[in-house]
């Protein structure tokens, strides 16, 4: 049994990317929707409020951070719709690998995400950003922000199977912005009042952006607090913290759709 | 493979306090259609979950191909084959797509997968669908293809969840051929209907479900027979000879059914044609007056009426003659 586990998490990774090519201006607009972001706040609404210094080398991060958390949506469009169609009824009654359908929605989101990045860190290289640590802190980072993702994989399988419709993701949706923008992503938390910039110090993007910049060499941060002191930890942490509680809700979910 | 495929004792599952299975008992004999006929809300899609281990009863025995469906779901899903109440195909894909990747899945390996895809298509006539995407084909098709993706294996059991309901006439009984052609192969289908009509051109034997257990089982002429059988229905002009026409039917008295609303009565015949007859010259001779006269099977609504002696159908309410 375990010997097939590979094989159907491969067909099922295959089957997204079958879903890819059905909809490659899909897959276009998901790609350049961040990159769009980055120029819009990057130059139509100009500096972030409380960067000193060079705000593309504070935006980039933040903007790499926020397309990570966003990934949320997606994630739970594509489970919600498989929900309702009842496909998932279908490979529950297959002989396959329980799990397979996990994985090949976690690997097709992953490979979709590490797309995202990396068009993004072209377009702010073209931009003119660059990674000042050098290319073991620019990997370092790229992980960061990957778990990052990865957390909110989870977070997005079992709000989507809480959820159950397609039509309540919008409901979610409206949520997951306002969690993106309370954060360091654009601007400091200084630049904040009070109360909102210590729930925006303690956000998990925040924390990734954070990183991020440290690892990147960006100056423009320079609060003292100590959950940005300790933004590598956090970045860490956060995404284990929240992948240690939304796995195994999402898989026991899963295996119990049926009760 | 053993005598039989299907023994289901004592089914029991229930939603919050709803008993959707209630007790329920079914044996079905290896390579013999079983019909399951239900209302609305009867448990049709319950038993089949539980069947193809999708939902765990409450509680019961239920074994399918030899193997218990709770303890050894695996070995079960080797041996079945599901065509759900609702379409379980991927909308985006095509059609050799879906056969490919379901074919893999069962772990038929790339190139068998392949070359049974091409015969399904083939089988059920979806070669010439091409790249279309199985959310652009029509409901007929969409069937097909969710049938041919259930028989990918050659299963021992197939379960059919209402495999006709939403279909146009044409739909229908393309999806009646596709059964009828696999029961030659040594397959058990255990197929679930609304249509009694169905249940009869398809079934070797039938339980009649209803509130979650089964209410009567037999093969469709035992039903029939319980039912009653056929039944002439007689609509007059005038509403005061109702009284008078059901004393000419050749039938006992207590059979008749008078719905004075429709000014139409109604009563099971054993000759059909000998009675249409019968009731046509009846009515001559006494000078009652017909604005219609049919023959017609007994309606599902009908066999419950007969089975359970509840009229589920109000709006089909009919009074005995007094
Ligand atoms: N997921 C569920 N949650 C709550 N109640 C349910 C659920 N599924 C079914 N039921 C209830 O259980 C009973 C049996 O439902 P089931 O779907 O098995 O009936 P059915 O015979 O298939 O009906 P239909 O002909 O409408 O498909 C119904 O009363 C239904 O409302
Ligand atoms: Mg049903």
């Amino acid at each position: 049994m375990t010997s097939y586990a590979l094989v159907d998490s491969w067909t099922m990774t295959r089957r997204e990317l079958a879903h890819w090519a059905r909809q490659p201006v899909q897959v276009l607009v998901a790609l350049v929707f961040p990159v769009m972001m980055l120029l819009m706040f990057g130059y139509l609404l100009g500096g972030g409020r409380g960067v000193e210094g060079d705000y593309l080398s504070y935006l980039v991060p933040g903007m790499l951070a926020l397309t990570m958390a966003f990934g949320l949506e997606g994630t739970m469009i594509a489970v919600t719709r498989d929900l309702d169609k009842g496909v998932i009824d279908r490979f529950r009654s297959l002989p396959m690998a329980s799990g397979a359908v996990l994985v090949g929605r976690a690997s097709a989101d992953m490979l979709q995400s590490a797309l995202n990045l990396a068009v993004m860190l072209g377009a702010g290289y073209a931009l003119g950003w660059r990674a000042h640590g050098g290319p073991g802190a620019l990997l370092a980072a790229v992980g960061l922000l990957l778990l990052l993702r990865f957390a909110m994989l989870w977070v997005g399988i079992h709000l989507a199977m809480v959820a159950g419709k397609p039509e309540m993701v919008q409901a979610v949706q409206i949520l997951v912005w306002p969690v993106g923008f309370l954060s360091n992503a654009f601007a400091t938390p200084q630049s904040m009042p009070a109360w909102l910039g210590a729930v925006v110090e303690w956000n998990p993007l925040s924390a990734t952006a954070t990183a991020v910049r440290d690892l990147c060499g960006d100056a423009g941060a320079t609060s003292a607090s100590w959950a940005a002191d300790h933004a590598a930890l956090l970045a860490v942490a956060w995404p284990l913290a929240l992948t240690a509680v939304f796995f195994p809700l999402a898989a026991r979910r899963f295996a119990r759709l049926d009760t | 493979m053993a005598d039989t495929a299907i023994t289901v004792e004592g089914a029991q599952k229930k939603y919050g306090d709803k008993k959707a299975l209630d007790g329920l008992d079914l044996t079905v004999a290896s390579g013999t259609v079983q019909g399951v006929l239900g209302p609305n809300g009867a448990g049709k899609t319950t038993l089949v979950r539980i069947l193809s281990t999708l939902l765990r009863p409450d509680a019961g025995r239920i074994r399918v191909a030899g193997h218990d469906v709770v303890a050894h779901a695996r070995e079960v899903r080797l041996r079945i084959g599901l065509l759900g109440q609702h379409a379980a195909l991927d909308e985006e894909l095509d059609g050799r797509q879906n056969l490919e990747m379901f074919g893999r899945l069962h772990h038929l390996g790339a190139r068998h997968a392949r070359v049974r895809a091409d015969e399904l298509l083939e089988r059920f006539g979806l070669t010439d669908t091409g790249r279309k995407p199985v959310q652009r084909y029509s409901g007929g098709m969409r069937r097909r293809l969710d049938l041919a993706t259930s028989l990918i294996t050659r299963p021992e059991v197939l379960f059919l969840d209402e495999p006709t309901t939403g279909l146009d006439p044409r739909g229908r009984a393309e999806v009646w051929t596709s059964v009828r052609s696999l029961v030659g192969g040594g397959t058990t289908v255990l197929l679930t209907t609304q249509y009694l009509e169905e249940a009869d051109r398809l079934a070797d034997r039938v339980a009649v479900v209803d509130g979650g257990r089964v209410v009567a089982d037999g093969t469709p002429d035992e039903l029939k027979r319980l039912t009653g059988g056929d039944r002439v229905d007689v609509v007059l002009r005038d509403a005061r000879q109702l009284g008078a026409a059901a004393a000419l039917l050749p039938v006992p008295r207590g059979d008749v059914a008078v719905d004075a609303d429709r000014r139409r009565l109604s009563a099971p015949v054993t000759d059909r044609m000998a009675a249409l007859a019968g009731v046509v010259r009846a009515l001559e001779d006494a000078g009652i007056e017909a604005e219609d006269i049919a023959l017609r099977r007994p309606t599902l609504d009908e066999v419950f009426l007969h089975l359970t002696g509840d009229d589920r159908a109000g709006h089909h309410r009919m009074e005995e003659a007094a």
